[in-house]
């Protein structure tokens, strides 16, 4: 049985909003194995970022517990829970988010200098060829398509090599083609790299390819169910 | 890939705004270093033409002494007359070691300066003149054949401008007298450049004066009895006594007040510059929010951000100092230039001195004005939380 790489038990986050409390996540257990490859789905609001946030530690959580990558995330500050991700976890988001005064490559290549782990320097190059940029390695991001950045965005966040991999609706604003070739590269990613991946999306066909998929309603789990698609 | 780099692409990004911002500070860094060399330039000046007048002390006929202390730096001696027998009265006092009687007169030359006319300024000396000022010496010619002859010796510059040699023949308007040049003196860097000597008694007859002097100016044996021989001649009916020191106070306070408005034009345009520089980094801060939060969505600590905001600030703050320095060394002409027309006393020789540790401190203090700016940008740019920034980004 393979580890457990995230465990949540009643995992909650609440915003205090005009004196009301609004849980967009209240209160879930659930846990991911290393090596899997889970799609968070849910309708808009739902709490989908919300949750890939928390488990990305990038944000604290309100209550419950949380464990990732065997460390207690319960309690932790801002400042400790950047040691956690730093070079551990790689986030693609819907916007792609490169910094656009930078190449192609050394938008990679500043995740790792970020990420303590420039001696890995080849690791940019290596990884811009694997995810079919190795031609586009000298362009900013404003002189790429939109599918192409969020590959560049894919190499930054695999470049330190992570042991999870989060996409928050990574294909949102791709067509459909677009969209199939991210999915693509993570299914790749997932079966030949034993990679941890978990993406939220609105889009069903998408989601469902992965090897599981977590529906969010409310800030709450409405259905577990393990897609035998790929297996 | 480093900060350095990386705070620099940054800056590119928007080249305009980061020149502006580079040129607000390299002004305010240019100004305070022309300032400060204009202090040092200016008393280094002022003592240098005291120390060359040779005395230390011009016993005048008595009216306002500010008047006089510029008159006598001019070259003149304030245009009042004195008798004389003063001079013996002063030469037989023990404290005195040389002195040398002056008298001043300047007369209009229609033709000076091809027709647009000009005053001449003349003044009678005697032997002593050399005694106390040994260093002034001929480039050509020689001095005066008698205290009574029709001679005339050029300061440099007087003789430059009206195209005199040695034998040739001058004329003074008005008296309608011609005397001959027998020397023309080497540049001193004096106002007595401009002058055109004759011997005293040449000078007192021509000018109608007789026994009359503008000045004496005074060499003591001891410094030291400055004070005492001062408050002695104070009882010398009709005279006043000048200390070169006190002459070097008097013009210092003159100018005093125009420094400390300079200086505070200075520190106004520092803080000016200041808020530009922070304004700039916390506009570039709130405008890549959302870049901020994804650098620390992977892996960023709260130091590597605020070490690049910092450094963008460093950035801006380096170049603006060796701008500003760039600005001083080629504006400190035009500075001296406006500062010769606005000052009530310019000494001769450059007012605005410039030095290496001008420059140093100039660069030093913008690195430090840099580091200052920065704090609060990066502070602001460290403590943003990365969800919050990524997501009001979008
Ligand atoms: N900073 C916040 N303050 C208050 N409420 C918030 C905040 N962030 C999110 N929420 C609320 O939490 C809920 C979950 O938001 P979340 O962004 O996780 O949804 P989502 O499933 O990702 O939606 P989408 O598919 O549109 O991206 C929403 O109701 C939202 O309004
Ligand atoms: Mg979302």
């Amino acid at each position: 049985m393979a580890d457990i790489i995230i465990n949540a038990k009643k995992l909650t986050k609440t915003y205090r909003l005009f004196a009301e409390d609004v849980h967009a996540v209240n209160g879930i257990d659930f846990s991911i194995e290393q090596g899997e490859f889970v799609s968070i789905m849910g309708a808009s609001g739902s709490g989908k970022t919300t949750l890939l946030d928390m488990i990305g530690c990038l944000d604290r959580i309100s209550s419950g517990r949380l464990e990732v990558l065997g460390r207690d995330v319960t309690t932790l500050r801002e400042t400790e829970l950047v040691k956690v991700r730093r070079g551990n976890i790689g986030f693609i988001f819907q916007d792609f988010s490169l910094i656009s005064s930078l190449t192609a490559l050394e938008n990679v290549e500043l995740a790792l200098y970020f990420a303590r782990s420039l001696p890995k320097k080849n690791n940019a190059q290596k990884m811009l060829e694997k995810v079919g940029l190795g031609k586009r390695i000298r362009h900013l991001p404003r002189q790429l398509s939109g599918g192409e950045q969020q590959r560049v965005a894919i190499a930054r966040a695999l470049a330190t090599e992570p042991r999870l991999l989060l996409a928050d609706e990574p294909t949102g604003h791709l067509d459909s083609d677009r969209s199939q070739e991210i999915f693509d590269v993570f299914n790749t990613l997932n079966r030949e790299d034993g990679l941890t991946i978990v993406v939220t999306t609105h889009n069903q066909k998408l989601g469902l390819q992965a090897g599981r998929a977590i529906f969010l309603q409310d800030g709450c789990i409405v259905s577990k169910e393990r897609s035998n698609l790929f297996n | 890939m480093n900060v350095l780099s990386l705070a620099y692409k940054n800056l590119k990004r928007k080249k305009i705004r980061t020149a502006l911002t580079v040129m607000g500070v390299a002004i305010a860094v240019g100004v305070l270093v022309s300032l400060m060399g204009f202090d040092r330039g200016y008393q280094a000046a002022l003592t240098r033409d005291i120390d060359k007048m040779g005395y230390q002390l011009l016993v005048t006929a008595k009216g306002c002494p500010y008047e006089a202390a510029t008159m006598m730096l001019k070259g003149g001696g304030g245009l009042r007359y004195m008798e004389e027998d003063i001079v013996k009265h002063i030469e037989s006092d023990t404290r005195v070691d040389k002195l040398t009687p002056q008298l001043v007169a300047t007369e209009y030359d229609p033709d000076r300066l091809d027709g647009q006319g000009g005053f001449v300024m003349y003044m009678g000396i005697s032997d002593s003149y050399r005694d106390l000022k040994p260093w002034v010496t001929f480039k050509a010619g020689t001095w005066f054949s008698s205290l009574n002859a029709d001679e005339a010796i050029m300061g440099y510059e007087a003789a430059e401008l009206e195209q005199r040699a040695v034998g040739d023949k001058i004329f003074i308007p008005n008296i309608n007298k011609v005397l001959t040049v027998v020397g023309i003196f080497d540049r001193t860097g004096t106002q007595d450049d401009g002058v055109v000597f004759l011997p005293l008694q040449t000078a007192q007859t021509l000018f109608d004066l007789p026994g009359q002097l503008t000045g004496i100016g005074i060499k003591l044996k001891d410094i030291h009895t400055i004070g005492e021989f001062e408050e002695d001649l104070y009882n010398v009916p009709g005279i006043q006594v000048i200390s070169m020191a006190q002459v070097r106070g008097t013009i210092l306070n003159l100018v005093a007040s125009a420094r400390v408005m300079a200086n505070s034009v200075a520190l106004i345009a520092i803080f000016i510059a200041l808020i530009g520089v922070i304004n700039t980094i916390l506009m570039s801060v709130f405008e890549r929010t959302q870049e901020i939060g994804v650098m620390k969505a992977i892996g960023a600590s709260r130091l590597d951000v605020f070490k690049l905001i910092w450094m963008e600030t460093l950035i801006i703050c380096a170049a603006a100092g060796i701008i500003g320095n760039v600005i001083a060394l080629v504006g400190s002409g035009v500075v001296e230039i406006i500062l010769r027309k606005v000052l009530p006393y310019a000494p001769s020789g450059s007012l605005v001195l410039i030095t290496p540790q001008f420059l140093a401190s100039a660069f030093l203090g913008a690195i430090v004005l840099g580091i200052l700016s920065g704090i609060y940008p990066a502070w602001r740019a460290a403590s943003m939380i990365p969800v919050e920034a990524i997501r009001r980004g979008e």
